[in-house]
């Protein structure tokens, strides 16, 4: 890892005020994403601003109906939080399978949102869900929140305090994980929401996206029948050691059809062993 | 040079130390606590397995400078004299070793799955919290028994 400065900042601020005046700095969360990417020197970064110090980033609490998570809310707090599994337990779920216990005791979901891996869980549960990414400066809709590899709408000095999410009426998020990194090869989130069926899938492209085809189906019947015959044309998958990309479009819709099994049935196992 | 002070196993120590210094590296390089293992160096394999302020991490993926003013516990830190921890002494009962290179960092993990998980752990359980420490040699079917008994034997400590 090359070096670079270390700056601890109290508060949001602070934060936003070193990151404009720093050269080429990069805000850190819990590390787990980008301190690996900085050993490998995949990133190289002139200062690190840790949002470690500050207070308040790490709430989960109910807001006007919707569930709002800090941006410094450890994995294993949402998977252990009891107002995540009463709102929406499949979120509660998914953290419970991101990386492995020891990366979820210090992981959050802030950091992942922003890194914005196309293998990431966290942005499945963001578009499948319709949340919303709220940083120090405005509110960012998730539809365009995920823009490509890596890559999101954020700004530079543009810092995440928190991710609130919509209460759907049912959601599951299935994910066929790669048995050594533990990320998605595919995964699936599944959602009945107001407006809707969302389906997103993360894993299978540049970034997450959702898949129309899928959604206007389930809406119209939230059942393993109503995904007969669809078949939905895909952009360009990824393709890799692990997994082709026309295997990946069979995967996305076998992940879809048990995310929408374990929304009919929620005790379902959604997640591969 | 940043100045870094932490509590490693009870002692305050203090360090100038590069910004880009890994806890792992800290406790190895700097304080020459070599129990803390570093396999893979890519949060994969969990030999490096330490608890920063109470919590089971991965010190090869933790800043040295991100420690300020934390407790650190290490493998070192675990037994009383000679008296070996509970679950160390399960290891060495059940044979949960064979090379013994990741087994620092599978006790640390242990630990931190009994604070996480209570003292009655299934197989399955087990297995499953491992997920992020990996054995090369055992096939990890002694250490799974090392550790419900481990976590047992804490129960009376």
């Amino acid at each position: 890892m090359y070096d670079f400065h270390y700056l601890r900042p109290a508060t949001i601020d602070e934060a936003s005020r070193l990151l404009a005046t720093e050269p080429d700095a990069k805000p850190m969360s819990g590390g787990m994403s980008l301190l690996p990417a900085m050993k490998q020197r995949l990133s190289r970064w002139s200062a690190i601003v840790d949002l470690g110090g500050v207070a308040g980033l790490d709430e989960i609490r109910m807001e006007h109906g919707a569930l709002v998570i800090g941006a410094r809310a450890r994995h294993v707090s949402v998977l252990s939080s009891s107002v995540v599994r009463a709102a929406i337990p499949a979120l509660a779920e998914l953290a419970e399978g991101i990386g492995d216990p020891l990366v979820r005791n210090r992981g959050a979901i802030g950091g992942s949102v922003a890194n914005a891996d196309p293998a990431a869980d966290y942005p499945a549960a963001l578009l499948g869900l319709g949340a919303t990414v709220v940083t120090n400066r405005r509110e960012i809709a998730a539809d365009d929140f995920f823009t490509g590899l890596f890559e999101t709408a954020l700004e530079a000095g543009e810092i995440i305090t928190a991710v609130r999410f919509p209460v759907p009426k049912r959601a599951a998020y299935a994910k066929y994980r790669h048995p050594a990194s533990r990320y998605a090869v595919v995964g699936a989130f599944v959602a009945e929401t107001a407006e809707g069926v969302r389906v997103a899938v993360t894993g299978a492209a540049s970034h997450v996206f959702r898949v129309p085809a899928f959604e206007t189906a389930l809406s119209k019947s939230l059942s393993l029948d109503a995904l007969a015959g669809v078949t939905p044309a895909y952009g360009d998958l990824n393709a890799d050691l692990f997994a082709s990309s026309e295997y990946r479009a069979h995967v996305i819709g076998e992940m879809v059809r048990r995310a929408v099994q374990a929304c009919l049935h929620p005790s379902t196992p959604s997640r591969n062993a | 040079m940043p100045l870094v002070t932490m509590t490693v196993n009870g002692t305050v120590v203090s360090a100038e130390v590069e910004a880009r210094t890994l806890l792992a590296e800290f406790l190895r390089n700097h304080l020459e606590m070599t129990g803390t293992h570093v396999g893979c160096d890519t949060t994969q394999c969990g030999c490096c397995t330490v608890h920063l302020d109470g919590v089971g991490v991965k010190s090869c993926t933790v800043l040295a400078v991100a420690c300020q003013g934390a407790e650190v516990l290490t493998i070192e830190g675990l037994a009383t004299g000679d008296a070996l921890h509970p679950m160390q002494a399960a290891f060495r009962e059940h044979h949960g070793l064979q090379c013994g290179f990741c087994t620092p960092g599978m006790i640390m993990s242990a630990l931190d799955m009994v604070r996480r998980k209570g003292h009655d752990l299934d197989e399955r359980l087990v297995r499953r919290e491992l997920e992020g420490n990996i054995c090369r040699c055992t096939g990890y079917h002694n250490i799974v028994k090392a550790i419900q008994a481990g976590a047992s034997a804490m129960k009376g400590a």
